[in-house]
């Protein structure tokens, strides 16, 4: 049960596990995690993002740069706001978008993952987002897809959600500017959070000046510290001086293993009030990947307030996923 | 280095060129057949020249700037460009008369997505195209209003223009960009 936060299953399956990433010319091929990207590539990311943005401020929300080709939206696992961005960031490339929920197709009829890969290849799909629930899913379909086809990840498991770290990236960016001065306060559930995993790596390799996380000792990992991280499982000593707060979702199951007491509990130790984002500073952000619990991981009045840019991340989340198709898929015409 | 032939032309001095497409343009708008016009450039060769004319003929709109980018026909073969510079048409452009201007008009694809990315913006009254130097080897049926200067070049030149100061032009055979 228990995951290595530092280095999950999949680095056991080749010795450089992120190069598959890439085609032959070194191009972003697949995106599958932020490890192997590097500062680069991240920022190339960033900068093309940028440039869709001015495409959604349009009358016509669309440009003809992926006319012609099928996005495959492969949702192992239920996900609305992800899918959502993901068939509109396709659409507004003039993709053609195909949605398929397997939780509730092919796969409970006992048809085999590779199966149902080759059926939608065979309707000549270019890329598959995939989102599943077991971490290494999408290297393992990336593994498999025919050459032309592009992968990317939508969150496995608990190992990586990298376009969700992009677009954190992409909103601190566009807010605070320059990485090298802020200090960035992860708070909650870092154990079982794919989405922590991927925006540890991505601040990583951007520079960003100090990295917190905090939470309750159950629920951030041991080995995280080699990471370049600083924990703190105090909200007051941890949003000290703090410029960015991601807050994390809490899983309700998590009260059921027994990691936590009870939601009322992680509340008032970690739920972020306005009283304790008056302890950062005071033009702090307030981010969440979303869908937040209000009320057990974020008040209300926080998630509604004026730091709170929960809502610049979804729109953001368009761009960025913009970027990555393209990208992506200018690599897979070689 | 570049290679100078015996048969390749001149480029005349770009200050002269800028001069005359100014009086051009001016004369295009004296005459109406250019009315209130809104100035665009292609980026990047295009929007430097742009920056210059606007300046000169003192239009009252801020001036447009085109990436093209994410319109080119040939996005499958090269791909993405790293830095896109977003495109900015700070009006409305729905009945206006545009002056889009670029560097250089060879095949015309260029032109071909500049034209297709304005209509994503709205429905011109009129476009106006303003090139600094028109060649030889276009592409598709497209022509410009105003020419700085016309060119009869071979496949393997090419005109390199820099800037945006000093803005300079050359021309380069095809090894030499490599």
């Amino acid at each position: 049960m228990a995951v290595n936060f530092v280095r999950p299953i999949i680095p056991k399956l080749a010795k450089d596990p992120w190069a598959i990433q890439f085609d032959s010319q070194g191009h972003l091929k697949h995106l599958l995690t932020i490890e192997g990207l590097g500062p680069t590539w991240i920022t190339r990311i960033l900068d093309t993002a940028e440039g869709f943005m001015s495409v959604t401020d349009r009358e016509i929300k669309k440009v003809p740069l992926l006319r012609g080709r099928t996005v495959v939206n492969l949702f192992f696992e239920s996900s609305t706001r992800t899918r959502t961005t993901f068939e509109l960031a396709a659409k507004r490339l003039s993709a053609d978008v195909l949605n398929i929920n397997l939780s509730t197709s092919a796969t409970t009829k006992g048809e085999s993952l590779l199966d149902t890969l080759r059926n939608i290849e065979a309707m000549q799909a270019d890329m598959f987002v995939v989102r599943h629930d077991q971490s290494g899913a999408a290297h393992f379909i990336a593994r498999h897809v025919a050459p032309h086809v592009s992968v990317l990840n939508a969150g496995d498991g608990w190992h990586a959600h990298p376009t969700q770290a992009l677009l954190d990236a992409f909103t601190i960016r566009r807010i605070k500017g320059d990485f090298a001065p802020l200090r960035i306060a992860i708070v909650g559930d870092v154990r079982h959070s794919r989405v922590a995993r991927s925006q540890i790596h991505a601040f990583n390799s951007l520079n960003v000046g100090e990295l917190r996380v905090i939470g309750p000792r159950t629920l951030i990992p041991n080995d995280i510290e080699p990471l370049g991280v600083r924990v703190f499982h105090d909200m007051r000593t941890g949003l000290k001086d703090v410029d960015v707060i991601i807050m994390l979702r809490l899983q309700r199951e998590r009260m059921e293993s027994g990691l936590l007491p009870t939601e009322q509990e992680f509340y008032r130790l970690y739920g972020l009030t306005e009283e304790k984002l008056g302890w950062a500073k005071p033009d702090a952000i307030v981010m969440h990947p979303g869908p937040a619990n209000r009320g057990v991981e974020i008040e209300s009045r926080v998630a509604d307030g004026p730091q709170s840019v929960i809502l610049e991340q979804v729109s953001n989340g368009i761009g960025v996923r913009m970027a990555v198709m393209a990208l992506c898929m200018s690599a897979s015409t070689e | 280095m570049m290679q100078s032939m015996p048969d390749t032309p001149t480029l005349n001095p770009i200050d002269d060129l800028m001069t005359q497409i100014y009086r051009d343009l001016q004369h295009a708008i004296d005459q109406g057949q250019l009315t209130n016009p809104l100035m665009v450039g292609i980026h990047s060769g295009g929007v430097w020249i742009a920056e210059a004319l606007h300046q000169r003929l003192n239009l009252s709109d801020p001036l447009g700037r085109l990436n093209i980018t994410f319109y080119r026909d040939d996005f499958d073969t090269i791909g993405l460009h790293p830095q896109v510079a977003p495109s900015q048409l700070p009006v409305d452009i729905d009945g206006r008369d545009i002056i889009l201007v670029d560097d250089v008009l060879y095949t015309g694809r260029t032109i071909r997505a500049a034209l297709n990315e304005l209509f994503d913006y709205g429905r011109p009254a009129r476009i106006w195209l303003t090139v600094l130097y028109e060649r030889d080897g276009r592409e598709l049926p497209i022509a410009a209003q105003t020419v700085g200067q016309r060119l009869q070049l071979n496949p393997q030149q090419q005109i390199h223009v820099d800037g945006p100061t000093p803005l300079t032009a050359r021309i380069v055979t095809r090894e030499d960009t490599h």
